[in-house]
């Protein structure tokens, strides 16, 4: 492994899983993770157990919520979904990191070309 | 905002479902490994290659539940219960160090509570009335001369009732109660019961509402009205057995018949408001008719209208009583009935004040001392505990989180403290509730209530960080991690440090020095009052309530009472007995004495406090004779006008003159004649020097009887051998027992005496905790220094030599402390001037002897650790290292 992969930021883990259960629906926590690893292409560093944490944290504030369930293989798992909640919740995330990633590319790319326009 | 709540609430939920949650999020892992092993044979992988890559994507599952937690708990509680638990461990470990500090602990925080709990219900709490804030007491003739003269006559009381604009309500008790004697009969053996005649109002402005029947109707006050009375809680209880159906039922006082209204709750406790010490059965209405003619006998207390102040209240009261005086010239009014207002909570608590914020500060500076001690015993542990300190910090503890340790040691510990301390307290408000013998007022009603729970926490918190931070400060300067790589003794090394100690141990030694001092005064003015010449010798003097038969009115008291006397002095042992309406020290009332060829001004006092004695009297109390004789059985039987006086009144009314013959009126309808002069005898309290005084026959209607007998003899040996004889002459004779004279001194000076054993042992405690704190340091720096002491040995210096050096440098510090705790001592003297009594704020005795004892003290602290440097061993204490 040559490159370093990218640490994630405060909160990204929990905007992440948002939009993975809203894009995808039910999902247990094994599927997240790997979700979000074929996403970034495994660039994101992810101990996959840390993703439990957030899990129980965005559990806690009624944005997602969780059930037993039975997997595809047959295999007991706990399913969890996006809430009402944690849908308006994504949506503000969401656009708060579009515009804040927008800024810090066209700040970039003016660094990059070494000065003003 | 509302997320948030919800989400505080939940991790509170997780917080107590630990287990479960644990065992949820191990399943999920479990599944979510086998679900990765399986897509990685899917992959191809080989069983082994496939497990070991799916814990490898998942991470450390400790880790993984650890961030779990951390996520949906309280971690910050985790981290404290883990701290305590740790506490606890430690704690367990050194047992010695841990038994000490809360001990110590318990004693300073129950003392504190205990205190605090005596200070509230006296002086913090408002009087257990409703609105009580706006209760206010009457002060007759500027607060001058007594019961007597504070009170008024029943004219004064109705003008006041009728006029004063700044009342709610204004009414009125008996004030003189105590000294009116009912005897109960006709339900079991005859008692004497006390009773308190009050205003038709009374109750109704105090807020009081019976607990069974009713209160007294305005026509019952009227003359010839139908006898009706209250009984008291504690009277219903122990007489009728809380009998419900007690109302309507029919006892005899005083040989009439009297129906009982009402029981008043037991959340009423008057004696303990107005009269501490004394105790009430009863409450009858005030038939003003009849005490109209008895002069000063009645106490007004008065609401307050809502909004009115206490000075709106003076100002109309200045106003209206030369205006009272204006309208009235009839001779009983024949003083100027001025009103001095205080708040009634004043009139009862205020003479404490002092007194008890003086004992708060006493137990305040015991916790100080506490709290220094502690902090050098900690500081002593921490130096031997560097190295677990380094490991855990080697092993990744932070600063803060070696610190917050350190305080969760210092609050565990004063937690401990507190809790004994609050049993230590409770055990002894418990017991001053139950102490009838001191006449506080409402300290029937101390208890550990919920305020005082709350004082506890706060100086427990208070405490707990105040000895937690001294140590908290050395580790927060000093590199923990040094200490790994030193060789053996660690944190404590440096000087700085011994300093730090050096400083607790002198500040302990100046606090303890103001305690002393400070007790020191109240001791000496104690005993100055104990050695106060009281006019009568109360040893070997017994006296007993006697009945001689209420219905005997004039002629037949004198003869009766003779007979008695007659038969009493005939019982063997008894060496003289005599009969007073009063006792000294326990009741009084004045009347007139003036000399009619003497010239008074405005401000004169003609007035003096009677007694009405029979022969013997006298003699029995042990009352000096100056000049002329005791009265004679036949002056008593003519009823002659003849008078005894002290010598106060000698000298006031007959300056430069013998009084003995000379003719004096104020007393009798008939013009008076002086037989003789006795010593004065201490009236009120033993601290305030007699007015004029007077003694006269018993054939004037005395109010109750008091058999003093004088005699080697025990009070409960002459109970029995003389209460038959009363019984024999008299069937109706109360049940009574004897007491000693004494006892009358030891009432009186029982507040006194309560303050001084309280502040004495809080001295005593405080100067245990600074021998401790001595020894605690001068021990560790003898045993830190075993090395340089043996180089010293070895180089020549005796064992002698060093045991002064040992000793001199305690005393340096016992003296540096006494010098600042003298300058403090001086401070507290000042304040406490007015507890004192015939000492002076900078008497010598009790600074020099206070400041020996702690230099004496300090000395025997130091000697022992000075022993054993005096025995080191040079070779020995040379190799050690």
């Amino acid at each position: 492994m040559a490159e370093s992969k990218l640490d994630l930021l405060q909160g990204t883990l929990d905007l992440m899983v948002l939009q993975i259960l809203a894009a995808m629906g039910e999902q247990h926590g094994y599927g997240i993770a790997r979700r979000i690893e074929q996403v970034s292409g495994d660039e994101v560093l992810l101990n996959q157990g840390t993703i439990y944490a957030a899990l129980v944290r965005l559990q806690q504030r009624g944005w997602i919520r969780a059930e037993w369930g039975v997997s595809d293989n047959n295999r007991k798992a706990k399913f969890y979904a996006i809430t009402q909640r944690g849908r308006k919740q994504l949506a503000e995330d969401a656009a708060y990191w579009q515009r804040l990633s927008g800024v810090m590319g066209r700040l970039l790319s003016m660094s990059e070309e070494g000065g003003e326009e | 905002m509302k997320d948030q709540i919800r989400e505080g609430l939940q991790r509170v939920r997780s917080f107590f479902r630990k287990d479960a949650m644990d065992r949820e999020l191990d399943e999920e892992m479990a599944s979510h490994i086998e679900m990765a092993v399986e897509e990685n044979l899917k992959k191809g992988m080989g069983e082994e290659e496939a497990r070991r890559q799916a814990l490898v994507r998942f991470g450390g599952e400790q880790q993984a539940k650890e961030t779990h937690r951390e996520a949906r708990g309280l971690p910050w509680v985790d981290m404290v219960l883990q701290d305590l638990r740790y506490t606890f461990r430690s704690l367990r470990r050194d047992r010695g160090f841990a038994f000490i500090a809360i001990v110590i602990l318990a004693l300073g925080i129950g003392a504190n509570i205990a205190v605090f709990s005596v200070v509230n219900t006296l002086v913090l709490r408002p009087l257990p009335y409703p609105h009580a804030e706006q209760l206010v007491w009457f002060a007759g003739n500027h607060g001058q001369g007594g019961l007597s003269g504070v009170t008024y006559n029943v004219s004064s009381y109705e003008e006041y009732a009728k006029h004063a604009r700044s009342f709610q309500e204004v009414t009125c008790y008996q004030a003189f109660w105590g000294s009116t004697e009912y005897n109960m009969t006709g339900h079991g053996d005859p008692k004497h019961v006390q009773a308190v005649m009050v205003a038709n109002n009374f109750f109704h402005m105090m807020g009081v509402n019976p607990l069974l029947g009713r209160t007294f109707r305005p026509e019952e006050h009227a003359k010839g009205a139908a006898l009706v009375s209250m009984l008291t809680y504690p009277f219903w209880q122990r007489e009728f057995g809380g009998d419900p159906n007690v109302v309507g039922r029919t006892i005899e006082m005083n040989n009439k018949a009297v129906t009982i209204i009402g029981v008043l709750p037991q959340s009423f406790d008057f004696a303990s408001v107005f009269s501490p010490g004394l105790r009430v059965d009863f409450f009858i209405p005030a038939y003003m008719d009849e005490i109209r003619n008895w002069g000063n006998t009645v106490a007004i207390v008065a609401r307050l209208k809502p909004g009115v102040t206490l000075g709106q209240a003076q100002a109309e009261a200045n106003i209206l009583s030369p205006q009272f005086r204006a309208a009235h010239p009839e001779p009983d009014w024949f003083m100027e009935y001025t009103a001095d207002l205080s708040s009634l909570q004043d009139y009862v608590t205020g003479k404490l004040r002092r007194s008890l914020f003086a004992l708060w500060g006493a137990v305040g500076l015991i916790l100080l001392i506490v709290c220094v001690n502690l902090s050098n015993l900690l500081l002593a542990r921490l130096a031997s505990r560097s190295k677990e300190f380094a490991m855990r910090s080697a092993l990744g503890a932070g600063r803060g989180r070696l610190i917050g340790q350190l305080l969760t040691e210092s609050l565990a510990l004063s937690g401990i403290g507190a809790t004994l301390g609050v049993a230590i307290a409770y055990g002894v408000t418990t017991y001053l509730a139950h102490q009838g013998s001191i006449t506080l007022p409402m300290l029937n009603l101390v208890l550990v209530d919920g305020a005082a729970l709350l004082w506890t926490l706060l100086i427990t918190l208070l405490v707990g960080l105040l000895f937690g931070i001294v140590p908290g400060l050395i580790l927060s300067r000093t590199n923990v991690q040094e200490s790994l790589k030193d060789a053996g003794r660690g944190l404590s090394e440096g000087r700085g440090h011994d300093r730090l100690r050096s400083v607790l141990v002198v500040s302990e030694v100046a606090l303890a020095c103001v305690l002393l001092v400070g007790s020191g005064l109240l001791l000496r003015s104690f005993l100055r009052v104990l050695d106060v010449d009281l006019g009568f010798q109360p040893s070997e003097a017994a006296v007993v309530d006697i009945n001689y038969d209420p219905g005997a009115k004039g002629e037949k008291i004198a003869p009766s009472l003779q007979q008695i006397l007659a038969a009493v002095k005939a019982v063997p042992g008894v060496e003289a007995a005599g009969v007073a309406d009063m006792l000294p020290l326990d009741r009084d009332r004045s009347w007139g004495l003036v000399n009619p060829s003497r010239e008074y001004g405005k401000n004169d006092q003609q007035s003096a406090i009677v007694r009405i004695v029979t022969p013997g009297y006298l003699e029995a109390m042990g009352i000096r004779l100056i000049e002329g004789r005791d009265i004679t059985w036949q002056e008593v039987f003519d009823r002659a006008p003849v008078a005894v006086i002290n010598e106060t009144a000698a000298r006031y009314h007959w300056p430069g003159q013998s009084p003995i013959g000379r003719e004096a009126r104020g007393f009798s309808d008939k013009p008076g004649r002086i037989i003789g002069v006795v010593a004065d005898v201490r009236v009120s309290s033993l601290e305030s020097s007699s007015g004029p005084e007077i003694y006269l026959p018993a054939s004037i209607d005395p109010e109750g009887a008091q058999l003093v007998v004088r005699s080697k003899l025990p009070p409960d040996v002459l109970t029995t051998s003389i209460l038959p004889v009363l019984r024999r002459l008299n069937p109706a004779q109360p049940n009574n027992t004897f007491r000693p004279v004494q006892s009358l001194v030891d009432r009186s000076v029982s507040p006194r005496r309560f303050f001084v054993y309280l502040v004495g042992i809080f001295a005593a405690l405080g100067l245990t905790l600074a021998a401790l704190g001595i020894y605690g340091v001068i021990s560790y720096s003898v045993t830190r220094q075993t090395h340089e002491i043996g180089i010293r040995m070895a180089l020549g210096a005796s064992g002698a030599q060093v045991q002064r050096s040992v000793i001199g440098r305690t005393l340096r510090l016992a003296g540096i402390g006494i010098a600042i705790g003298a300058v403090g001592s001086i401070v507290i003297a000042r304040w406490i001037e007015s507890l004192l009594f015939r000492t002076e704020p900078w008497d010598p005795v009790a600074f020099v002897s206070m400041v020996t004892l702690l230099l004496a003290i300090a000395g025997l602290a130091g000697y022992i650790p000075s022993m054993r440097a005096s025995r080191v061993e040079p070779v020995i204490a040379l190799r050690h290292e």
